[in-house]
């Protein structure tokens, strides 16, 4: 992952949940790319356009509460989003995109700022958001989740720590 | 000085303590999968290793989508199956069990001080027997499955005091409710909950689920009623002595971040409005509302109290004209329980459509809504299209308030029944 990423962003309100983010009908897939068809999907064809044409969100309080599904975060990853920029996050939704290695940043300050359409950049080791032009800080990761995110989820960082303990048993 | 959760967190973590922001690895006692079992599977399968920390841990339960109804969905409880069998994991329930949260808490293995992870927002409901419950993704299952930790950051506490004597008609449900509308569905956002004083400890096991449920929709992380004499009856009637398991209670003086007070005397029955469990008004504001559909189910409320609840202003009873009543017993014990006792009769006679136990419609899988129907339901969530068409619509309250508008057809305070 690079340090920033970012690009024009989608604003959302307060909050959006699981079931409008992905319905449960959909849950029989893992697949990013077939669960990105139906991301927003409740919300209706022009605002999942929006999603699959910007790398960032951009929320209100409370993003991804409801379910505990991780799909709801692989979705939006299947749906080329990079980051999602709040002013806060449900609980399990946020563990579920540093475990998927997708990006989630509480910035009030940002979200705040942000107009639907900004270009909103983000750099998760300096603890920076940029909304057009304007900086904001936010507390950077602690080392633990950023060596999950940076390795691209749970998934592939424990691979790599099983990997490195099987050589060592060699 | 500590909370309950600051101190079961610190246990579990191998640490003398923990204070809250502080990010621990935990060895969790017990970890869940309900129909997310497969997702865990199919992720264990992209780690590229077979061999699991200890299988006895792990509890899969099929409750999502029970019996399968398309060739997929076959295939993946197929997988999970064979899977259980191949690694010895004996704590499986098939399709016919019901609900995994009272599954587990029903066969005892779930007790106070225990932390327990679940692929399912819900799992706060263990703190109903006084255990640490949390939901996670199911890629944090399975890598518990592998290398027994998993991390946690040590939340905050919420400390609500409930006094008074609940009146007549009035539940759990219609306090847990009243909560999330006052609080707002963020109102507890990474906080463990704790419900102390007379109210709750004034209740039974199933009505302390209700409410340790519904923490969840607060944004909750976990919650907490204090172990007591109804807990240790509820774990020794399952087999469970007291020796078994380690209770565990916050210190006089622990640090809240927040103390409430909260009387239920004057509480009167509560509606959550479409589309958000936060959109909370009391029945006389939604009382007339037309209903297509009641829904009697979900690991909220469709336990035997529940049912036994709806039974009472049902029986002797028609459905209105023109209106579905399905009911969902949460599990097979509870479903045995009313056929036992007559309950399922009772219903049954009323028009009921009684289905297999299990999450039902709550999570979509049967009891559909056409474009523009209304669903009143005892479950946790009415999030758009969270039960068929995205034009439809949930209302949320307990099953009395269900019964009483299944009857009426029109959303009705359950009182006037008394």
């Amino acid at each position: 992952m690079e340090a920033r990423l970012g690009g024009p962003c989608v604003k959302f309100g307060d909050g959006v949940n699981t079931d409008v983010i992905i319905p449960g009908r959909y849950l029989v897939s893992i697949d990013p790319a077939e669960l990105a068809e139906h991301a927003f999907e409740p919300l209706g064809p022009e605002v999942q356009a929006r999603v699959r044409s910007s790398p960032v969100i951009v929320a209100g309080s409370n993003f991804g509460c409801g379910s505990a599904r991780e799909q709801a975060a692989t979705c939006l990853i299947g749906a080329g989003v990079r980051a999602v920029v709040a002013r806060s996050f449900a609980r399990v939704f946020f563990r579920n995109c540093i475990n998927t290695g997708l990006l989630a940043v509480e910035c009030p300050a940002a979200a705040e700022a942000a107009r639907d359409g900004d270009e909103v950049w983000v750099d998760h080791r300096a603890g920076r958001v940029e909304v057009a032009g304007q900086s904001f800080a936010f507390t950077p990761y602690p080392e633990s989740l950023r060596r999950i995110l940076e390795s691209g989820g749970l998934i592939p960082y424990l691979k790599q720590i099983l990997a490195a303990q099987a050589a060592r048993e060699r | 000085m500590a909370t309950f959760v600051e101190k079961v967190l610190a246990r579990a973590a191998g640490l003398p303590e923990v204070i809250p922001g502080q990010i621990v690895d935990v060895e969790p006692d017990l970890y869940m999968s309900h129909s997310a079992s497969w997702r865990c599977i199919r992720a264990l399968e992209r780690l590229g290793t077979d061999r699991l920390h200890d299988p006895s841990r792990i509890a899969m339960i099929m409750d999502h989508i029970s019996p399968a109804r398309t060739a997929k969905t076959a295939d993946d409880q197929r997988l999970c199956r064979e899977f259980a069998a191949r690694h010895g994991i004996t704590r499986f329930w098939d399709v016919e069990a019901g609900i995994a949260h009272l599954v587990l808490m029903e066969e005892g293995l779930v007790r106070p001080g225990m932390v327990i992870i679940g692929t399912d927002s819900h799992s706060t409901i263990y703190g109903a027997l006084g255990a640490f419950g949390t939901g996670v993704g199911f890629s944090e299952v399975t890598a518990t499955w592998v290398t027994g930790k998993l991390w946690m950051k040590v939340p905050g506490s919420l400390r609500v005091e409930v006094e008074g004597r609940m009146p007549p008609g009035v539940t759990a449900k219609d306090l847990m409710l009243w909560l999330i509308g006052r609080l707002t569905a963020d109102g507890a956002t990474y906080l463990s909950v704790e419900f102390h004083g007379g109210y709750p400890a004034s209740l039974t096991v199933s009505e302390r689920m209700t409410m340790c449920n519904l923490a969840m929709e607060l944004g909750a992380k976990n919650a907490y009623v204090p172990p007591d004499d109804v807990t240790r009856a509820y774990l020794a009637e399952r087999g469970v002595p007291p020796g078994e398991y380690e209770e565990v209670f916050p210190d006089p003086g622990a640090g809240y971040v927040r103390t409430l007070a909260v009387d239920v005397s004057d509480l009167e029955p509560q509606v959550a409005c479409p589309h958000t469990v936060d959109n909370v008004r009391p029945i006389g504001e939604v009382a007339g509302t037309h209903v297509d559909q009641v829904f009697i189910g979900s690991c909220a409320n469709a336990k035997y109290d529940d049912l036994v609840e709806a039974a009472r202003i049902l029986k002797g009873r028609r459905v209105a004209p023109g209106v579905r009543l399905l009911v969902t017993p949460a599990s097979r014990q509870v479903a045995a329980r009313i056929a036992r006792e007559g309950i399922h009769a009772d219903l049954l006679e009323a028009g009921a459509l009684i289905t297999n136990p299990g999450c039902g419609a709550c999570a979509g899988d049967g009891g559909a809504m056409a474009d523009g129907e209304v669903t009143f339901s005892t479950a946790n969530r009415n999030f758009q299209g969270r039960m068929g068409s995205y034009r439809s619509e949930i209302y949320l309250g307990s099953p009395a308030t269900a019964a009483a508008t299944a009857v009426r057809g029109v959303i009705t305070d359950p009182r006037e029944f008394l």
